[in-house]
């Protein structure tokens, strides 16, 4: 390793000399004087969800999971299960729908929160990502932009699945609790994503992503409320449904939506969608961030 | 710390120029455990030339430009690119860079245009004038009429060129290409290296990182070559050819069944270069390490005396393997790799 003498290096060197040596400055604040304004960041997350968008339009397929899982899982469960889960609500198939749709939102903003951790595995994957931080932007605009994105395939799966439930003879009574149950599922799922998000981080690829996201999410989706009561399971099986965060938004939902107790159920999920965050919200950030 | 005091910040980010070397790099480090990407590095780019680091797979190349365009941070050492330090000054030095690598690309399932445009936005474009942008980069990468298709479409070199046409939306002072033609053959290739010499016509500077001698020479006026995380070599090209010893001799026996003995006799005569006579069965020629004119004719001399018939003879630059041999006294990887030649010099025997 030779040091090539160039006629620069040695004034090079005399000028940075000093900076590079100095540590007595006095403030502890980054010399990275060029801080991105606000309105950067909104300009360059504005940037990033256009071309979120843009992926959706190159590639109409991406959506077929927001639109024909509300309509699959909704018919497949009304009309599989309504009857005999009906009858021990006490009612048949009607009471089921009436039962089982408001756990349906939750479950849907859950498995579509995925997207977040297998489309960050592909950027990574794809060189993308490398651009991006090669770029003078904020890498909590790429972040926003993605999680935006799928917030909004959420909030079209939901609003397919109300057209499908109201169908099968869902009754909206209460248009405020349908507002507050998707405000509430969306919010959940918003924590969700950073779990997701360390998948997408940390995983090799989109595919293990996946397969990683079904392992967590199928126990939580079927231990827990969502599809039947848990009064005839076993004591160990509703210990842990009755902690599941998914039976509490789910409760909290039918509470919300066609009446009922709401209060507890809401605390106790609006708990673990704030201890979720905190506690992979910075994970995921600090994976993020250091990921090379 | 502190260096905005010393520096004047402003003057570079309008313009490339405030401080003369561009890049600069010393005693850069950088371990992946017990492997050893960057053993302390030292490098210096002056504003306005183009920098070739030429070496094997695995040499560290491209930790060296992953640390300068700051995707990487190194374990030790010091590194400004246009004045700005890559650890201190990441966001300054972020706007005045461009990068085009195996990695670093552009995004497949938008079209060309959506990318170019996208990424003028991030660096802050007023929409018209990255709308602007795109257009005219496109145009100048003639690739106006792919403009709305996928990048997913486009040929190998049609991605290339709007790699490059990405990473020129910024106006960068310094622009780092990694291994620009790896994986393209020779016609396109070829339309890469125009492109370069276009854009370095434009004054900007560029670090270019490759296997190839041949790109090396096409592209660089400086070379620094790295071999297991050090600097083996630098200085101007003429100069390390000189150093390296010149050329290859390339010559095709009529009957291929020469080709095995009179290379072990070429080598026993001692009048070669460096590195062994070599013998290419797929083009049915011998490639001799020649060090000098007087070499070339006494093989010539040695091969005629044994009464040979020659088809041609040709002179090549020296392989990056030989270049290694002759620094390093070790064989750079992945001989499979070398680039086919376009401007042998043919001389009918």
């Amino acid at each position: 390793m030779s040091s090539r003498p160039s006629p620069t290096t040695t004034l090079n060197e005399a000028l940075r000399a000093a900076p590079s040596t100095t540590t007595a400055v006095p403030t502890s604040a980054p010399t990275d004087d060029a801080r991105i304004p606000l309105r950067g960041h909104v300009r360059h997350t504005g940037a990033l969800v256009r071309r979120n968008l843009l992926w959706i339009r190159q590639d109409p397929e991406s959506m077929a999971d927001a639109l024909l899982m509300p309509v699959i899982f909704t018919l497949l469960f009304v009309f599989v299960f309504g009857g005999s889960i009906g009858q021990a609500l006490g009612g048949g198939q009607d009471r089921y729908v009436q039962y089982v749709i408001p756990g349906m939102i939750a479950m849907m903003s859950m498995t579509l929160s995925q997207g977040v951790g297998t489309g960050f595995s592909q950027d990574f994957n794809s060189g993308v990502m490398d651009r991006f931080r090669s770029l003078p932007i904020g890498r909590g605009s790429v972040l926003f932009a993605k999680i935006s994105v799928e917030l909004m395939r959420m909030l079209f799966a939901t609003a397919v699945l109300m057209v499908v439930a109201v169908a099968v003879g869902f009754d909206i009574t209460n248009w405020p609790g349908l507002f507050a149950t998707v405000a509430l599922s969306t919010a959940f799922a918003s924590s969700i994503m950073w779990v997701f998000l360390t998948l997408g981080v940390i995983m090799k690829s989109a595919q293990s992503v996946q397969a990683m996201g079904f392992l967590v999410l199928f126990p939580l989706q079927f231990g827990s409320s969502i599809f039947a009561p848990t009064t005839t399971m076993p004591g160990w099986l509703r210990a842990f449904t009755d902690y599941n965060p998914l039976s509490t938004l789910a409760d909290a939902s039918r509470g919300l939506m066609v009446g009922g107790p709401v209060a507890h159920d809401l605390w106790v999920t609006l708990g673990w969608s704030v201890a979720i965050t905190a506690v992979m919200a910075p994970i995921a950030i600090h994976k993020f961030r250091t990921k090379s | 710390m502190g260096s905005g005091t010393v520096f004047p910040m402003k003057e570079i980010d309008d313009k490339p120029g405030g401080v003369s070397g561009a890049v600069s790099v010393r005693g850069l480090v950088k371990h992946y455990g017990e492997t050893k990407a960057l053993d302390g590095v030292d490098l210096e780019v002056r504003e306005g030339t183009v920098m070739g680091v030429l070496g094997p797979n695995g040499a560290g190349k491209t930790t060296l430009v992953r640390i300068l365009s700051t995707l990487l941070a190194p374990d030790a050492g010091q590194a400004t690119v246009a004045g700005y330090d890559v650890l201190r000054q990441p966001r300054q030095l972020r706007r005045v860079i461009g990068l085009t690598g195996q990695y670093a690309s552009v995004d497949e399932k938008l079209p060309g245009w959506e990318n170019l445009y996208m990424i003028g936005r991030l660096l802050d474009l007023p929409r018209k004038e990255a709308r602007a942008r795109a257009d005219a980069l496109l145009e100048r990468f003639s690739l106006t009429e792919a403009a709305k298709r996928p990048a997913s479409t486009y040929s190998g070199g049609m991605r290339r060129r709007l790699d490059l046409a990405a990473s020129m939306i910024g106006r960068p002072a310094v622009l780092f290409l990694d291994e620009p033609t790896t994986g393209l053959d020779p016609r396109t290739r070829n339309e890469v290296w125009d492109e370069v010499k276009a854009m370095v016509g434009d004054g900007v500077t560029v670090l270019l990182t490759t296997q190839y001698m041949e790109e090396a020479e096409q592209l660089a006026s400086e070379l620094t070559v790295v071999d297991r995380g050090k600097v083996v070599a630098g200085g101007g090209i003429e100069e390390l050819k000189a150093r390296v010893g010149g050329r290859t001799l390339r010559i095709r026996p009529v009957d291929a069944l020469e080709l095995g003995p009179l290379a072990g006799y070429l080598d026993d005569l001692g009048i070669t270069g460096l590195a062994t006579t070599t013998v290419d069965p797929a083009s049915g020629t011998l490639l001799v390490p020649i060090l000098s004119d007087e070499q070339l004719t006494a093989v010539v001399g040695a091969v005629t005396a044994r009464g040979i018939t020659l088809a041609a003879i040709t002179t090549e630059l020296p392989s990056l393997d030989e270049v290694f041999l002759s620094l390093t006294g070790h064989r750079a990887s992945a001989p499979q790799d070398t680039v086919p030649v376009d401007d042998r010099e043919e001389v009918a025997v």
